[in-house]
């Protein structure tokens, strides 16, 4: 299911320009994420998609029809729609609330309870949990609800408006965890609005950086919205550390690693302590044990390989195996020219294909 | 005599008075409530959905609380064309009052609704009508049933003013009893169950309170 923007305009009576002429292609099957400042029309554009809102002019098509052409309610049956605080029906037990949908859409009432109960547990619920009312459940868990009411009638579409920022930030990284694992399974074609871009980073395939006025200033993948703004509002939007924050996309895969040897590994007059292969620490020139800060597997970022790099007393991120058995070191100066040529060839692609993004 | 035994020779001779005064009462207190409660959810809904009724439709419910029952009775025999002993006339006053405290309860109840949850009802397919029905009135319910148990208690005393008028109801033992020069039982019988009659009828609307919204306790909780 792609979503296209074609020229799409909100404005409102007062003059207000809530979106301006925005083109914009969802890809399927993918998480896009709108972000930006409050009132840059992020939350309008989401809007446009189910008809909550209709534009002025332009249009939004939905695999190439234009959801103009559809009868409101139906077309948002076909579309999930999670909000901020979940906004679930208070006077109805959890499992009708995540039943409402197919309900509405014709599913025998008792199919449909049955169908809520997996739905439940596929987000991380209980099925006891849906006897209860949803004021009988944590933020955290009703917004758990919210995901799942939205996806019980399966639609390909899913639309969030702010899902988490009602949540504390240990809930919200459980939940932002749950969508990447539940999207890994399901691979709907998702549009999620936030204000947090560190957000938009973690969840986005594809982010969507709002400028106040309804405009949009750049739509890229997050790495590269990390690394090359398209201008200062983006820059400024990505906000600060934006190079060691790009180094989460990269993979630690691809590093030269030293091995670790048998007769020992002695590096800036630290020596690696193994006991049964499994690092436990640096020794000193002293014979004093020096704590590792950690280790690292080939499947973790470059972000992670550097910042073990720069805790380490010896200078140098320790590789395991699957087992927890060192196989090498990784040292700063590895980690900076990996960086180093990272950035230069990126940069030179931007500057031989003109701008980027 | 001592006044109780007065009080229980005078249910042996006039029971069956008294009987279906207590029926008349519970009729003309019940069906303006009825009638009121059903009006009053589309001018409850009206208050909330268009601004501009909101002030005149209420301060009118407000002006027409002020009248006076009795003048009320008394002008509506001329206003609807009925003979003045007509029972009608009792029941278009007490509607009246009726629907002056529910709409304001009703518009309340309906204000009260969290805009979040009705976005989230209109955002998963539901039409205007369904979603009201299925969301917007049982959210209101709370509010809007609170208001019901002062309309039905506050009838069940106002239609004993309906006996100055020469209409049956738990009122006419009152008036008899001060024909007689205050004799004391059928006003003492009439008082007693006016009570009788209130408590139980609110504490119906309180069951069914509980039956039709439990999921308002365990939120309170």
């Amino acid at each position: 299911m792609v979503i296209r923007f074609e020229s799409t305009t909100k404005q409102y009576p007062d003059g207000t320009v809530a979106v301006d002429a925005l083109d914009l292609t969802v890809p399927s099957g993918a998480i896009t994420v709108f972000v930006g400042p409050s009132g840059c029309g992020k939350t309008t554009s989401l809007r446009m998609i189910n008809r909550m809102i209709d534009p002025t002019s332009g249009r939004v098509l939905i695999d190439d029809v234009d959801v103009a052409s559809e009868r409101p309610a139906r077309l948002r049956r076909r579309i999930g729609y999670v909000i901020q605080h979940a906004g679930l029906f208070p006077h109805r037990t959890v499992v009708d609330n995540v039943a409402t949908v197919p309900v509405l859409s014709g599913t025998p009432r008792k199919e449909a309870r049955t169908r809520a109960y997996e739905l439940l547990e596929r987000v991380g619920l209980t099925a006891a949990m849906g006897d209860r009312y949803p004021a009988q459940l944590s933020g955290g868990q009703q917004q758990r609800v919210g995901v799942a009411r939205a996806l019980a009638a399966d639609p390909p579409v899913l639309l969030m408006d702010e899902p988490f920022s009602a949540v504390d930030p240990v809930v919200r990284h459980d939940l932002q965890a749950e969508l990447l694992r539940l999207q890994g399974e399901l691979g709907k074609t998702i549009v999620l609005v936030t204000h947090d871009i560190d957000e938009a980073i973690v969840l986005g395939d594809h982010v969507a950086v709002f400028a106040e006025g309804g405009r949009l200033a750049q739509f890229a993948p997050p790495e590269e919205l990390l690394a090359s703004p398209a201008d200062a509002f983006v820059a400024g939007f990505v906000g600060r550390d934006r190079g060691y924050r790009g180094l989460s996309f990269a993979t630690a895969a691809d590093l030269p690693v030293e091995p670790v040897t048998a007769e020992g590994t002695v590096v800036e007059g630290l020596a690696l302590v193994l006991d049964d292969g499994r690092p436990t620490g640096w020794r000193d020139p002293d014979g004093r044990l020096l704590p590792t800060e950690g280790t690292h597997t080939a499947d973790d970022s470059l972000r992670v390989v550097a910042d073990l790099a720069l805790l380490s007393p010896a200078g140098a991120a320790i590789r395991v195996d699957a087992a927890g058995r060192a196989v090498g070191l990784v040292r700063q100066t590895t980690v900076a020219d990996v960086v180093r040529q990272r950035q230069r060839s990126r940069l030179a692609v931007g500057a031989v294909g003109g701008s980027a993004g | 005599m001592t006044l109780w035994h007065q009080v229980l020779d005078y249910l042996s001779v006039n029971g069956e008075d008294v009987r279906s005064a207590v029926l008349q009462h519970l009729y003309l207190a019940l069906v303006p409530v009825v009638v009121a409660f059903v009006l009053s959810l589309p001018l409850g809904w009206a208050v909330v959905s268009y601004g501009w009724v909101r002030h005149p439709l209420l301060t009118l419910t407000s002006v027409v609380y002020t009248i006076p029952s009795l003048a009320l009775l008394l002008l509506l025999p001329g206003l609807l064309g009925t003979s003045i002993l007509d029972p009608f006339n009792v029941l278009v006053a007490l509607t009246v009052y009726s629907l002056a405290l529910l709409v304001r309860s009703t518009a309340d109840g309906l204000a009260a609704i969290d805009a979040s949850v009705v976005q989230a009802a209109t955002a998963m397919g539901y039409r205007p009508l369904r979603r009201w029905f299925a969301v917007d009135l049982p959210l209101s319910l709370p509010v809007v049933l609170a208001g019901l148990r002062v309309a039905v208690v506050s009838n069940v005393s106002m239609v004993s003013i309906a006996a100055l008028v020469g209409i049956g109801g738990l009122g006419q033992l009152f008036t008899r009893g001060f024909q007689l020069g205050f004799y004391m039982p059928p006003i003492l019988i009439g008082l007693v169950l006016s009570v009788a009659i209130a408590l139980v009828l609110d504490a119906l609307v309180v069951i069914a309170q509980r039956f039709v919204t439990p999921w308002a306790r365990v939120a309170a909780r």
